[in-house]
């Protein structure tokens, strides 16, 4: 459906997209994942035929777009950053705007309008002037809009950005709808956990370079850590406790202490953590708590950069 | 390709009639300062009156002369008389009240009327008190003060009660002047001449006979007549103001479509309109095309409130009018492109641009009416697409002229509206900014 080659992209001095490629099959939802100014906005702009690259190709199924007109435009569906609707008119006026710039005659516009409202939950709202809107109605509105005409391919940059949990859970099934539909979806944000839930495959940029491009289960095998084992030792305290004591059983990876509390990274929470809470009893360290935890894919961007996704 | 053209020019006409208070002040503004210049320069033609210079006259004298002048000033059409004593007048002459005050001293009349006879005698002084903020006014107070004192003195010399006693004087006392012989003989003939005349006048008056009114007067009278092509056809100060303003105003508002534009370029908005499958052409000509319709439409709303209000006329061709106005809009449409195409900024743009339309309205005759321009001036504007727009539009209302007159403009407006539309479209920076 999609597949981007070698997008560069400079602003004078400033490498915006430097080398990006990526791929996504009719029907998957790819994650394109990078801390503010990874580049990409950039790469979607580039991939809608906003912006032309400095080099690199981008393919719509297999052909590259020709100009403004191209009816292939109409494989796209675009989502912007940016609310990218007129305040001062109706959400249905907006909608049979945007319906229209694609040829669509006004039954058509019609049936396409109350469906996207529908699916958006504001179909009760549909004639209220968009300023009126929250910020979470603004954002369903946004992703509506780039419904009407019915795209195969949707590029969602930040479509849930400054909205509150409950309308991104609205926005969110909304979302796994389109997914269930066979929607190719490229979905952009710099949520770890979003992109955890919807996407099947990701792909993190940095700087305009993709560091990482993998499914779920590839990027987990990324971290050191799987588990992270938390126990709480009985009086708070680890009075002549050694990590370093810890740290040589077999399947430990990392140890933390802190007051009475461990932290105990571990490879395999079935094999290795009989071992451990066994040591720490036989040891004299009873405990009164015990939590295990599978480690967030958050720390894979803090592992594969040495900063975290959101600073 | 139509459906979305349409569908956009749609939006914008519908983004501008919505907004009820921005409608508002695009003609309000323009009404509200068309009213005045149209007032302060002419106002409709006939019915405006110049206004009266304030003037007070002190009259310590009492002579037959003296009443002469003043009722003489009190009847002057351009001067707002009254009559006050010699503080009075001071006092309203510092605090501005009144521009000129004149006195009239004791024994004036029968001072002048020596002096009229004999320019050797001493010449009797009248005090002139006057405001120096009102140094142009003086000179034009003291031209008509002039006219009825040698009004007032001659009549009274030739057929008053102090004239009769003063030719008897005179003839009187020729005898012992020392002027040369050949003039006393002529002097003495007139005078003469002049008592027998009074003779006569006497005769008539006493038979009941009219007597002819006697006494110099300003041999002239000023007719004033403004110029304008047709007869009946009078300058009319609100359709050069509205067509004024409403230029001014209508650039800005090609200042807004511009900004509006550059504004965009930040918003998804653009995206979105970038991501849909359109041309350029569609993109900028919608924008064009509403811009130029609600220009047209302000033009229209302006020339119809002061024709219904101040009696402007398209005394013209109503063609010449209308191609006018719309060679007008699409000029303005097309700078408002220009605009956005040029433009950095949104910030930066607007100042500029309204420096710059500040002056093209101003140089294109749009505030003061091009023919009070110095003649370099004059000649120097002709390249201003503002002033084409307004000889267009002073061409087709109140000078009353035929298409023909407005051909040139339109011609003019369009190439210009082209040329501007043109390095719009060259220069527009596509791309969205990230
Ligand atoms: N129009 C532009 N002119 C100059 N630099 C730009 C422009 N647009 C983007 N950049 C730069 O390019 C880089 C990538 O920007 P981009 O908007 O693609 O990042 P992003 O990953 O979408 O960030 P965010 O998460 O904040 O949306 C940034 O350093 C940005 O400053
Ligand atoms: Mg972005």
């Amino acid at each position: 459906m999609l597949e981007v080659t070698a997008l560069r992209k400079s602003y004078g001095d400033i490498v915006a997209v430097d080398g990006v490629s990526l791929k996504a099959g009719r029907g998957e939802t790819i994650g394109l994942l990078g801390p503010n100014g990874a580049g990409k906005t950039t790469t979607v702009s580039m991939i809608a035929g906003l912006l032309r690259p400095d080099s690199g190709t981008v393919l719509i199924d297999g052909r590259a777009l020709a100009g403004d007109t191209d009816p292939a435009k109409r494989a796209i569906g675009l989502v912007p950053q940016d609310i990218g609707l007129y305040p001062e008119i109706s959400a249905r006026e907006n909608l049979h705007l945007f319906g229209a710039l694609y040829g669509m005659d006004r039954a058509q516009r019609r049936r396409a309008i109350d469906a996207a409202l529908d699916l958006v939950g504001l179909a009760e709202r549909g004639k209220d002037k968009v300023s009126g809107f929250s910020g979470g109605m603004m954002r369903r509105l946004n992703l509506a809009a780039a419904l009407l005409h019915d795209p195969q391919l949707l590029l969602l940059d930040e479509p849930t950005v400054g909205v509150d949990p409950q309308s991104r859970n609205a926005i969110f099934d909304n979302l796994e709808t389109l997914k269930q539909r066979g929607k190719t979806l490229l979905y952009t944000t710099h949520y770890m956990e979003e992109a955890e839930r919807l996407c099947d495959r990701m792909v993190i940029i940095d700087h305009g370079k993709v560091i990482a491009d993998d499914t779920l289960q590839g990027l987990h095998r990324l971290l050191p850590v799987a588990n992270v084992l938390t126990v709480e030792l009985e009086g708070a305290k680890a009075d002549g406790l050694r990590p370093e004591d810890l740290r040589a059983l077999p399947g430990v990876q990392s140890v933390e202490v802190d007051g009475g509390t461990l932290s105990i990274g571990i490879r395999d929470l079935a094999a290795d953590s009989p071992g451990i809470l066994l040591w720490l009893v036989e040891h004299g360290h009873p405990f009164s708590h015990v939590a295990s935890e599978r480690a967030s894919l958050e720390t894979v961007f803090l592992t594969l950069t040495g900063r975290s996704l959101r600073d | 390709m139509l459906a979305p053209f349409l569908a956009l020019t749609a939006k914008d006409l519908k983004l501008f009639f919505r907004n009820r208070r921005a409608l508002l002040m695009t003609i309000a503004a323009p009404i509200a300062i068309g009213s005045f210049f149209g007032y302060i320069f002419g106002g409709g033609g006939a019915s405006t009156e110049p206004s009266r210079i304030p003037v007070l006259a002190v009259d310590q004298d009492g002579s037959t002369v003296s009443r002469e002048i003043t009722a003489a000033l009190t009847a002057d059409k351009n001067l707002a008389m009254r009559t006050a004593t010699l503080e009075q007048a001071r006092e309203a002459v510092r605090k501005g009240k009144a521009t000129v005050a004149f006195v009239i001293p004791k024994g004036f009349g029968a001072d002048a009327g020596r002096a009229f006879f004999n320019g050797a005698a001493a010449k009797p002084e009248i005090g002139v008190l006057y405001d120096p903020s009102h140094g142009a006014e003086m000179g034009m107070v003291e031209g008509i003060l002039t006219g009825h004192v040698m009004e007032a003195v001659s009549k009274e010399m030739f057929n008053g009660p102090t004239g009769r006693a003063m030719v008897k004087d005179t003839l009187a006392q020729l005898d012992t002047s020392t002027m040369p012989a050949d003039q006393k003989t002529s002097l003495r003939e007139l005078l003469h001449g002049l008592d027998g005349w009074n003779a006569v006048r006497d005769a008539d008056t006493a038979s009941g006979r009219p007597a002819p009114s006697a006494g110099l007067t300003v041999p002239y009278q000023v007719k004033t007549e403004a110029v304008t092509s047709g007869a009946g056809v009078k300058y009319n100060g609100y359709a050069h103001s509205f067509g004024g303003m409403g230029i001014q105003f209508i650039l800005f508002m090609g200042i807004e479509v511009g900004i509006g534009l550059l504004t965009q370029r930040h918003t998804g908005v653009w995206k979105r309109l970038g991501a849909a499958p359109l041309s350029r052409g569609v993109l900028l000509g919608s924008r064009a095309t509403s811009a130029a319709l609600t220009s047209m439409f302000v033009l229209m709303v302006l020339f119809a409130f002061a024709g219904v209000v101040f009696g402007v006329r398209i005394a013209g061709s109503v063609a010449g009018f209308l191609g006018v106005c719309a060679a007008f809009s699409l000029m303005t449409a097309a700078w408002g492109l220009l605009i956005a195409a040029l433009g950095k900024t949104p910030e930066a743009t607007r100042g500029l641009a309204i420096v710059t339309t500040l002056f093209m309205v101003m140089l294109g005759g749009a505030w003061v009416p091009t023919f009070v321009f110095p003649a370099w001036l004059q000649k120097l504007t002709v390249v201003i697409p503002t002033r084409w727009a307004m000889d267009g539009l002073d061409a087709t209302t109140w000078r009353g002229l035929g298409f023909s007159a407005a051909a040139l403009p339109i011609v003019l407006l369009t190439g210009c509206a082209l040329v501007f539309g043109a390095l719009a479209v060259l220069r527009f920076r596509w791309e969205v900014d990230g």
